[in-house]
């Protein structure tokens, strides 16, 4: 797979679940995951130096809505909302696959641009940071969704992993970060 | 025959450990400033970065090299002063320099510090690499990318330091720290600033189903719904010159000069290297098992196995660039 840039597409079954979803709802998931992404790496907010601040619209193509995010090390923000209602200063599009494969390390970020399944909008500078970022702090996604369980943590793991693994051999799309 | 060294490039800590674990005998990297050729937003090393990486090559087996590559600005020579004590403090295996002021402040200041010369310095003939090796004790040199194969044998015939060459990865057309074409959009350049066409200057416009890219005040490409997207360089972009519109420069394709390994090993090179320091640690970790394999088979005898980078390839196309002066 390491060289294999087919970008699978998140099934019909995935964006049906997930788009009649409020967004407010997958607004509040999506900010704690932030928040705990943010706080297992510190890092990040480093490497984002004044980029930390700008409002970046993460726009999966074949979701819906989009994410409106603030990384602001004091106060990170994130908003879900319907797609064409957030002003930004730097906007990242393209699939939900390419984007996750992309945070998980299974693409790389100039091979998804030159191939056109990412676009970069507005601030490129600021565009540029934040995948920087995210690409040093290896983040996995599922690590940091189970951290948020808390107590409940050690004992969901032997019963989500096998079932996270399973989407994703299933699915094509990177769901946890990819061991290079 | 011992394979030849694999000099992989590094934008951040995770890249670089990525390298080491995908084979990389040695590993290239810079500090967080203007010092190297790729200050990028997001990228490079800290000073404490730096301490932990060279750490974690050293256990490993693998070397790290600072590339401190640009031409240090008059008055402010101490940035690049202490980059240079900085890295000799971290333990690091090597500095890559290509200002001759910066090169003779450490080839006094800090004799025990392996110096190669940078590609920035665009050494190209035997008599001027004769004369870094004499003035400064340059141990190895990275040569331009504007030499053939048998212009490299003829080089190594008449010096007695190593050599280094690109094998795969974006292209400089220019003469490496030559080009003034990013600072004449800009005001910055890779020679000065350690960045061509920077991203604070670059717009990407959806314009329908075609992305338009714009450096500065000036619109240099535009990508139908179905092409490649180049990088926003001003050698790569497209102009209307003399009623025609072309790719005046160069067309936006990336060096591959795998199946090159066997020649330049005939031909005395010691290290093989690659460009790629602003990319992320999906492509250093698949380009260095591809590059690594590639060299261990030269060095067995065996046939360089068939790679499958094209798609990480700017363009993705890939060109053996002036190795074989098909060029043009
Ligand atoms: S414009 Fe092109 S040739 Fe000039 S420095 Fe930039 S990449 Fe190199």
């Amino acid at each position: 797979m390491e060289n294999d840039t087919t970008i699978p597409r998140i099934p019909g079954l995935a964006q049906r679940l997930v788009a009649p979803l409020p967004p407010p709802l997958i607004g509040s998931l999506a900010a704690r995951l932030m928040r705990q992404a943010g706080k297992s790496h510190p890092e990040l907010f480093a490497r984002l130096g004044e980029h930390a601040y700008k409002r970046y619209e993460i726009a999966p193509s074949d979701l819906p809505f989009v994410f409106l995010m603030t990384p602001d090390p004091a106060a990170p923000q994130l908003r879900v909302l319907r797609k064409g209602r957030a002003s930004w200063d730097c906007r990242i599009s393209g699939s939900l696959a390419a984007l996750l494969g992309m945070i998980h390390g299974a693409y790389d970020g100039d091979a998804l641009f030159f191939s056109r399944d990412i676009t970069v909008e507005g601030d490129t500078a600021a565009g540029l940071a934040l995948r920087n970022a995210i690409d040093n702090s290896e983040i996995d996604l599922f690590e940091e969704a189970t951290a948020l369980l808390g107590p409940l943590r050690s004992r969901a793991i032997p019963g989500l992993t096998p079932l996270v693994n399973a989407l994703e051999r299933r699915t094509g799309v990177a769901l946890r970060r990819v061991e290079l | 025959m011992k394979p030849l060294e694999l000099v992989c490039p590094a934008g951040t800590p995770a890249a670089l450990r990525s390298a080491v674990q995908a084979g990389a005998h040695t590993v290239y990297c810079g500090f967080a400033d203007e010092t190297n050729a790729r200050n990028f937003p997001g990228l490079n090393f800290s000073r404490e970065d730096m301490h932990q990486a060279v750490a974690f090559a050293h256990q490993h087996g693998s070397k790290v090299l600072v590339a401190i590559n640009t031409f240090p600005r008059a008055g402010d020579e101490d940035i690049w002063h202490r980059a240079i004590a900085d890295a000799e403090s971290a333990g690091v295996d090597a500095v890559i320099l290509a200002d001759v002021g910066l090169l003779a402040w450490a080839a006094a200041r800090h004799p025990g510090l392996r110096l190669h010369l940078s590609v920035q310095a665009a050494a190209a003939n035997p008599d001027v690499i004769n004369f870094y090796a004499s003035e400064f004790g340059v141990r190895r040199v990275v040569l331009p990318r504007v030499l053939s194969v048998a212009e490299i044998a003829a080089i190594n015939r008449e010096i007695d330091v190593e050599t280094e060459v690109f094998v795969f990865g974006g292209l400089c057309v220019m003469a490496e720290g030559r080009c003034s074409m990013s600072s004449y959009a800009t005001g910055k350049s890779p020679n000065m600033q350690g960045v061509c066409s920077p991203a604070s200057h670059v717009q990407y416009v959806q314009d329908g189903a075609d992305m338009i890219s714009k450096l500065g005040a000036f619109t240099i490409d535009k990508a139908g719904k179905d092409e490649p997207a180049p990088y926003p360089t001003l050698c790569k972009g497209c102009f209307s010159a003399r009623g025609e519109v072309s790719r005046v420069f160069e067309e936006p394709t990336s060096l591959n000069a795998a199946q090159l390994i066997p020649q330049l090993a005939k031909v005395g090179v010691t290290a093989l290297k690659i460009e790629g320091r602003q990319r992320s640690r999906a492509y250093v970790a698949a380009v260095v098992r591809n590059f690594r394999a590639a060299v261990e088979a030269t060095a067995a005898g065996r046939p360089i196995p068939a790679d499958t980078l094209t798609h990480l390839s700017e363009g993705q196309s890939s060109t053996l660039g002036a190795y074989k002066k098909t060029w043009r």
